[in-house]
């Protein structure tokens, strides 16, 4: 990797080996704003064809560049501060928007003959910066046509065609130097004369190429004549208009690169060059630009695979030579959009631009804030898209409550049930653990995992036996529907409610609701015992609760509690157990007594 | 949507709140703070919305939001308010409160004060037993915090320990807090319930429990109508609008289909509050507005400044008092506005003052509209 002199516009891309891209703070706005500029374009309407749709897509094109810039301009700012890898990054981004606009001429708006030199002319325009300082240097000084540079720069303007700002220079100097003045006035007049293509349709083709054929040759006159011998840089502007190719390359340091050179042999010798003859043009150019002494960077044989239209080659050398995904995966989408990019399958089925979007999004995927963006990268890949969103969603860190509902909420929307049941089972567990019960719970609600609201209601059950009462009154008084999720939470609900009717007095009702629970079957085994005992205070009461029906239900359960374990030992020597068997058989007894009688009796008027 | 100015500032915000302004102040707000979350550095910024200085034709302001100042901040960002005109009341994801001071004369930003573990799981000495803390609402001095751990904490701000705590106030995780009368304040939990707790008691208990009639969905935010204490609105998990009356009943008098997934915030426009404010992880920020016979008020009542507020409430106290509690849909008209064009990711926070109003995305965005009711 070499160093650059740091000039924003140098024309060599670095290869950087470690993907840090996604972790510099000022390309992440251009992740940003890139991922709402690609939402839209997916969301646009297809229906439109033809021109508007083209307009639209050449739009986003720009929108897409415009935030490329934008990002520039701060790690410019950036730069000013520190030094370092800003300065990389500017270049770099710099190459980007280059190959990116050129891509927008040539494939996006598919420039035809005619506007596609005025489209190359304002890109050569855009990025050939480098004599910017000097060209403001002589503008703002006293007198320009005394300046050293002079001359340059209107060889400058000359180049990228720019004639009315070469002419008004030029005016200049003919006021300062009269003698010249018979010169000036031809060459401005030929200046002024020179057929463009225009962006209208003012004119045809052959139009253009019978005028300039007619300037041409009317330029040729002149320089033949030796109307400019006396001036050098006069001549040499001549020539230069007359297409001449060893007087352009004379002024190589203005140019700087070889598609600025391009551009100018086409300006002044086919300016209605065709898209599909662009690339003898352009291979031509370069060799004679670089004429041996260089070898072409990476760049160049990027820009030369755009000219000659191979669409794939121009992505497969960007992806070989950037170190982030970005670029290739918007680009490709852009153009995929745009139908051009065939069914290129890869050997593993995907097509280039899923490819491409997986790998990128992937790439977001590890960035520890970034992820959020992905996931509507992953959305957009039709093939396999949501199996590497299924994948990459489980391996994000949950580490509050908050980023566990937001991602909870990408696999709602996804219909990913499995992934939905795993988060709310993680977050449940962290809940439990950390001993937030109605956390847990509202977590189980969620996901409506019974399974997990049974250990919930098991764990409130233990509390409840170890320690005689109810902790988390809230949560148990105000379930709800949500008790109906699994029969250990309703047994829970309802078995609260018991103890609330109990509390209020209200004896006949608590008592139903006991025996509903055990003959209902919702009551755990293990749960049996403590209900028949909670039955004892209602028993003993002074009133008879239970009708005969009632106590005849409750000794067949307990009937059934003590004949199920025969062999239990514990049961069987825990002389705490067997008293309460025994208490309870008196009390169901003496009360089956009392109903009889009770119920036996005819009652008076 | 051209008052709309936008700006990328390359961290997820979680928080966005005006800075107060004094109380005779007749211009609109001009500073913001934002927190942000989900970063390795997450950091605390005040903002200056838009130049002041390039007013345009009518008065109006141009310019994106630049920023003053901005310090690391130790966790996500889960909940912000200024306490008064320089300092700022930060909730942390580490169960952290901190008060920051605005030097506003050398802009920067320093802690002040700091309360550590005043939420925390099980045991506050461990080191990973730390709980995020997920409100925290102010009334100078005082400062009431909540948590996941379901604590409620008093603070002052002078003063180094908590006032009270109340340990395991809730068994599951309480989303939001506000102030109801000075000395009562209101929580939302994610059970589904709205709470009363009455400070000036000493038992652990609240004084009232309010919940949704059908099935438990998570509260995630909660505010009170400014002038009408009795008027609460409250955010659901379903992206469900609930309006309730605290006077009667445990349920909520209204029920407003709204977003498509959780509210995050819910506020009522602090001086004309038939303006109600709700953001959502859907992407949409919606403008409710009940303000009744919109087109006979005079002109100069469309301005949303201070002083205009005390004009509609004398004038139309009638319609105000039944607006949000009507609930007859067709009597009163609502006018419900989506202010976001083009949604994407989730709007995570909003604040409105005056004609002001800020909001800040998932998309690591912040916007600032200054002309709301123009």
């Amino acid at each position: 990797m070499t160093t650059g002199d740091g000039a924003p516009s140098s024309s060599r891309v670095f290869v950087v080996r470690r993907d840090q891209d996604i972790y510099i703070h000022t390309l992440r706005k251009l992740f940003n704003e890139s991922h709402g500029i690609f939402m839209g374009l997916q969301r646009s309407e297809e229906e439109l064809a033809g021109k508007s749709r083209k307009a639209q897509l050449v739009q986003v094109s720009k929108n897409y560049r415009s935030v490329i810039r934008a990002c520039m301009e701060d790690m410019h700012q950036a730069a000013a501060l520190k030094l370092g890898p800003a300065f990389l990054q500017v270049s770099i981004l710099s190459a980007m928007e280059l190959i990116w606009n050129l891509c927008e001429i040539l494939f996006v708006e598919a420039a035809t003959a005619g506007p596609l030199l005025l489209r190359l002319l304002d890109w050569v325009r855009l990025h050939v910066c480098d004599v910017d300082s000097m060209v403001r240097e002589v503008l703002s000084s006293e007198s320009p046509s005394k300046h050293k540079l002079f001359w340059n720069v209107v060889d400058v303007f000359v180049l990228q065609g720019r004639m009315d700002e070469a002419r008004h220079l030029l005016s200049k100097e003919a006021s300062a130097n009269p003698a010249s003045m018979n010169m000036y006035k031809i060459l401005d007049d030929l200046m002024k004369k020179m057929p463009v293509p225009s962006l209208g349709n003012t004119q045809t083709l052959t139009e253009l190429e019978l005028k300039w054929q007619h300037w041409h040759e009317e330029c040729q006159r002149y320089l033949q004549d030796g109307t400019f011998a006396s001036n050098p840089h006069m001549e040499s502007i001549c020539k230069i208009l007359l297409g001449d190719e060893d007087a352009i390359l004379e002024k190589k340091e203005l140019m700087t690169t070889w598609y600025h050179f391009l551009v100018t042999r086409l300006l002044y010798s086919h300016p209605t060059v065709k898209p599909m003859e662009l690339r003898f043009y352009a291979q031509s150019s370069m060799d004679l630009f670089l004429g041996g002494e260089s070898s072409p960077e990476p760049l160049d044989l990027i820009l030369m695979a755009a000219f000659e239209f191979e669409m794939h080659q121009v992505i497969k050398e960007c992806s070989i030579v950037l170190s982030n995904w970005w670029f290739v995966a918007h680009l490709t989408d852009l153009l995929d959009h745009c139908k051009l990019l065939q069914s290129h399958n890869l050997y593993f089925g995907s097509n280039m631009r899923e490819f491409l979007l997986l790998e990128y999004a992937s790439g977001l995927f590890s960035h520890h804030s970034l992820w959020q963006l992905g996931v509507d990268y992953f959305d957009h890949c039709p093939q396999f898209g949501r199996v590497y969103l299924e994948l990459h969603i489980e391996r994000v860190p949950l580490s509050t409550e908050q980023k566990a509902l937001k991602v909870l909420r990408i696999c709602e929307q996804r219909q990913m049930h499995e992934q939905v049941r795993s988060i709310c089972k993680i977050m449940a567990m962290k809940a439990l653990r950390n001993n937030r019960l109605g956390s847990a719970l509202s977590w189980s609600i969620r996901a409506k995992d019974a399974a997990f609201a049974t250990l919930i209601s098991d764990r409130f059950l233990k509390d409840y036996c170890e320690k005689g009462c109810f902790s988390d009154l809230d949560l148990i008084d105000n379930l709800g529907p949500s008790m109906l999720l699994s029969d250990r939470l309703t047994f829970l609900g309802k078995y609260r409610e018991f103890h609330r009717l109990y509390g209020e007095k209200r004896f006949a009702e608590a008592a139903r609701l006991l025996l509903t629970l055990m003959t209902a079957h919702i009551a755990p085994c293990s749960f049996w015992m403590t209900l028949l005992t909670d039955a004892l205070p209602l028993l003993e009461q002074k009133e008879v609760i239970f009708s005969a029906e009632q106590t005849y239900e409750l000794m067949r359960c307990l009937e059934d509690l003590t004949a199920g374990n025969p062999d239990k030992q514990k049961f069987q020597d825990d002389d705490v157990e067997t008293t309460k068997v025994e208490m309870l058989r008196l009390a169901l007894a003496r009360n089956l007594a009392r109903v009889i009688v009770k119920e036996g009796t005819v009652e008076g008027s | 949507m051209e008052d709309v100015s936008a700006k990328f500032v390359s961290q997820k915000i979680s928080r966005t709140r005006w800075r107060p302004l004094p109380a005779a102040a007749l211009q609109p707000p001009d500073v913001f703070a934002t927190g942000s979350w989900d970063n390795e550095d997450n950091r605390i910024s005040i903002w200056s919305a838009g130049d002041l200085g390039n007013a345009g034709l009518n008065g109006e302001y141009h310019g994106e939001p630049h920023l003053l100042c901005d310090i690391q901040h130790n966790g996500d960002v889960m909940d912000m308010q200024f306490l008064d005109q320089e300092r700022i009341v930060v909730a942390s994801s580490t169960g952290t409160v901190t008060i920051f001071r605005h030097h506003q004369n050398n802009q920067t930003l320093s802690a002040d004060h700091r309360w550590a573990k005043a939420h925390y799981h099980v045991d506050q000495d461990t080191s990973c037993g730390g709980a995020a803390c997920t409100g925290v609402v102010c009334n100078n001095p005082e400062i009431v915090t909540v948590g996941e751990d379901g604590r409620i904490n008093l603070f002052r701000a002078d003063q180094k320990d908590a006032v009270r705590t109340i340990d395991n106030a809730d068994s599951s995780t309480l989303h939001a807090v506000t102030f109801l009368r000075t000395t009562e304040i209101l929580t939302v939990n994610s059970i589904g319930q709205l709470k009363i707790w009455d400070l000036r008691q000493q038992r652990n208990e609240p004084s009232q429990i309010f919940s949704l009639a059908g099935d438990r969905v998570p509260l995630h935010c909660v505010d009170r109508h400014p002038n009408q204490q009795h008027i609460v609105a409250t955010g659901g998990q379903d992206g469900m609008l609930s309006i309730w009356d605290i006077r009667q009943g445990t349920m909520p008098v209204s029920l407003l289909n709204a977003h498509e997934a959780e509210m995050w915030e819910v506020h009522f426009h602090p001086s004309d509050p038939d303006h109600l404010f709700t953001c959502s992880e859907d992407g949409s920020l919606w403008h409710w507005d009940t303000s009744t016979n919109v087109s006979e008020k005079p002109s100069f009542l469309h301005q949303g400044g201070r002083s205009t507020a005390y004009l509609s409430h004398s004038t139309m106290n009638q319609s105000v008092v039944s607006a949000w509690l009507s609930n007859d849909p067709t009597k009163d008209r609502m006018e419900i506005t989506n202010l976001i064009p083009n949604q994407t990711l989730s709007v995570n926070s909003l604040d409105v003052l005056g004609p002001c109003l800020v909001y800040g995305t998932d998309a690591e965005a912040i916007y600032v509209n200054r002309q709301l009711f123009a």
